[in-house]
């Protein structure tokens, strides 16, 4: 063992991973007992009644987490920080702004009509276009302060649902009935539909990234030190950033916006494992928001009888993480 | 051999890098020299494909730097910029062993470990290897970055001012360790140097630059003139013989 004169011993590489390896299995273990715990407890009435519509739940949650876990890591990746995610940056509220709009501009008959794989080809690309302007004009080249960051993504969010809100004020109230089913998604009310397409989407998306992980982890070294190491930086940006949005695309259009969800499960994650080679945080990350997810929805139907919005409690105690980062982020 | 042929940079109207050809030959220790804003580090960014040239181009070995793909080259080019900060938090070995990226992509051989010990012990890091780089002394860290890029194994290794922040042991001990990386491993070192004496001590060719244009490129004992260091300096500098060294002393 190393054992330096100053300081107390320092856990060898051997030692940190096994560490590593523990916690991803206990973190596995809690989120299969959630997951259990989460479809069987308080059942009264039919078993199988009660068992499909949790199943339902629990897989909008796993798809969910592993979105949120994937663009999230991504994200934090690329643009070189901790603090930002896609959701902080409005992206969500973008992607609810850029349905409402739809409804608003072709009406509700034509958006559904609709192949809904087509609805959603159009309004991720929208998305990823979004990211590829924030990108080239906020995050390349130039070190920009976190804070004028934070305060653009605040502002852009802002914006995002204010339009979002005076254009559904502009629809007609029918017209609206139909926005309200796509666009105002909740845990509780997952289409059946949406949720296999998402799975697969999700799938997708993550064992083409996979490949990414290893050049994902020079590029978090910054740009010119992975370009250095012979990594083609634009090229592993470009597709990291279309897998972000599609990601985004896919859980906001599942479930809603819950802005703080990545923020608390990636820096967690990070923490936890002691690491950040991607094929670790990425794994842990999901795992923690399965259990957040969970976690919280069984506390909150159980525990308090609340049988109301999840978001509302992750993004309290992200909030607080949120707060807690910005405060240790030394001023540059 | 980098051939440098007639690279020009401009930032925002401002010439950079104006129309440089200069050629780098194999072995040895080259320095880049030059008073601040002479266009040293953005000559050594685009040889080193960080940055592109707006026209002109640099060929390494016969490969065009901006066109080789980025592992091909990173296999017989390095480099370290000035600034490292980095919002990842690693160990000493963990970042060492990203040295070994471009061979083996990320997952690590049995040679590549092995690599990654020999970068250790050469930087005397084998005691630091499981520390975090937060914990570490400036002139430790900054070791720890040039064993990453003499791990990478290449012929050629770039650095932008390796001597940055470091005391003036913390200098001589990296100067004598890049020394060892040329003379013993046959690597061919290219470094930005601010002070003109560490040019003139460990080096066996300067390349002299002023307000973006070459002023001189040859053997150290050649450059090390009153008369050219005036013209690179704009400042009025005696030359004496020091122990078989030439060594510039600036008039106050």
């Amino acid at each position: 063992m190393t054992r330096t004169l100053t300081g107390p011993a320092v856990p060898t590489a051997e030692q940190r991973a096994t560490r590593r390896r523990r916690t991803l299995v206990v973190l596995a273990v809690l989120a299969v007992a959630a997951g259990a715990a989460f479809l069987t407890v308080g059942v009264t009435g039919s078993w199988d009644y009660a068992l499909m519509m949790r199943s339902r739940r629990v897989a909008a949650m796993v798809v969910v987490a592993v979105a949120v876990a994937f663009s999230t890591v991504l994200f934090q990746t690329v643009t070189n920080n901790r603090i930002l995610t896609p959701e902080i940056m409005g992206f969500d509220r973008l992607f609810v702004l850029i349905q409402t709009a739809g409804v608003f501009f072709l009406g509700a008959g034509t958006v559904t009509s609709t192949d809904p794989r087509i609805r959603f080809a159009v309004e991720v690309v929208a998305l990823v276009a979004f990211g590829a302007v924030l990108y080239k004009t906020l995050f390349s080249r130039t070190e920009r302060d976190v804070f004028v960051l934070v305060l653009l993504g605040v502002v852009l969010g802002a914006m995002f649902t204010s339009l979002t809100l005076l254009v559904s004020r502009l629809i007609d109230p029918n017209e609206f009935l139909t926005l309200q089913d796509l666009a105002f998604a909740s845990f509780n009310t997952v289409d059946q539909q949406l949720l296999v397409l998402s799975a697969v989407v999700v799938g997708i998306v993550a064992a083409a990234v996979w490949r990414l992980l290893p050049r994902l982890d020079v590029v978090a070294l910054g740009r010119d030190t992975a370009l250095g190491l012979g990594v083609e930086h634009r090229r592993v940006v470009n597709r990291a950033l279309v897998a972000v949005a599609v990601l985004v695309a896919v859980a906001t259009a599942l479930v809603g916006p819950i802005t703080f969800l990545g923020l608390l499960v990636a820096n967690l994650a990070r923490q936890l494992l002691g690491t950040h080679r991607h094929a670790w945080v990425i794994p842990g990350a999901a795992l923690l928001a399965v259990l957040a997810l969970l976690g919280g929805q069984l506390v909150l139907e159980q525990v308090f009888g609340f049988n109301s919005s999840l978001s509302i409690v992750i993004n309290f105690v992200g909030g607080i993480v949120f707060i807690a980062l910005l405060v240790r982020e030394p001023r540059q | 051999m980098i051939e440098i042929e007639s690279v020009c940079k401009s930032y925002g109207g401002a010439r950079v890098v104006d129309d440089v050809s200069v050629t780098v030959p194999a072995g040895g220790i080259t320095s880049l020299i030059g008073a601040n804003g002479a266009g040293k580090s953005t000559l050594l960014s685009i040889a080193s494909r960080l940055l592109p040239a707006d026209s002109g181009r640099v060929l390494v070995d016969g490969m065009d730097v901006a066109r080789t793909p980025g592992p091909v080259l990173a296999r017989r080019l390095a480099v370290l910029r000035q600034e490292n900060t980095m919002t990842v938090r690693l160990t000493v070995r963990e970042l060492v062993a990203f040295g070994r990226f471009p061979h083996s992509g990320g997952r690590l051989t049995a040679e590549d470990r092995a690599r990654i010990g020999e970068a250790l012990d050469w930087f005397e890091l084998a005691p630091l290897a499981d520390r975090h780089l937060d914990q570490l002394s400036g002139g430790q860290r900054q070791r720890a970055y040039v064993a990453m890029v003499m791990c990478q194994g290449t012929d050629y290794v770039l650095l932008d001012e390796p001597l940055n922040n470091l005391d003036m042991r913390h200098s001589v001990q990296m100067m004598r360790m890049l020394r060892g990386m040329a003379d013993e491993l046959g690597r061919t070192v290219v470094l930005v140097v601010h002070d003109v004496n560490v040019a003139s001590a460990y080096s066996d060719r300067i390349v002299a630059m002023r307000d973006g244009h070459l002023v001189a490129a040859g053997p150290t004992a050649e450059l090390m003139t009153p008369e050219l260091l005036r013209k690179v300096f704009d400042v009025e500098v005696d030359v004496h013989e020091l122990g078989g060294r030439r060594i510039a002393v600036p008039w106050s």
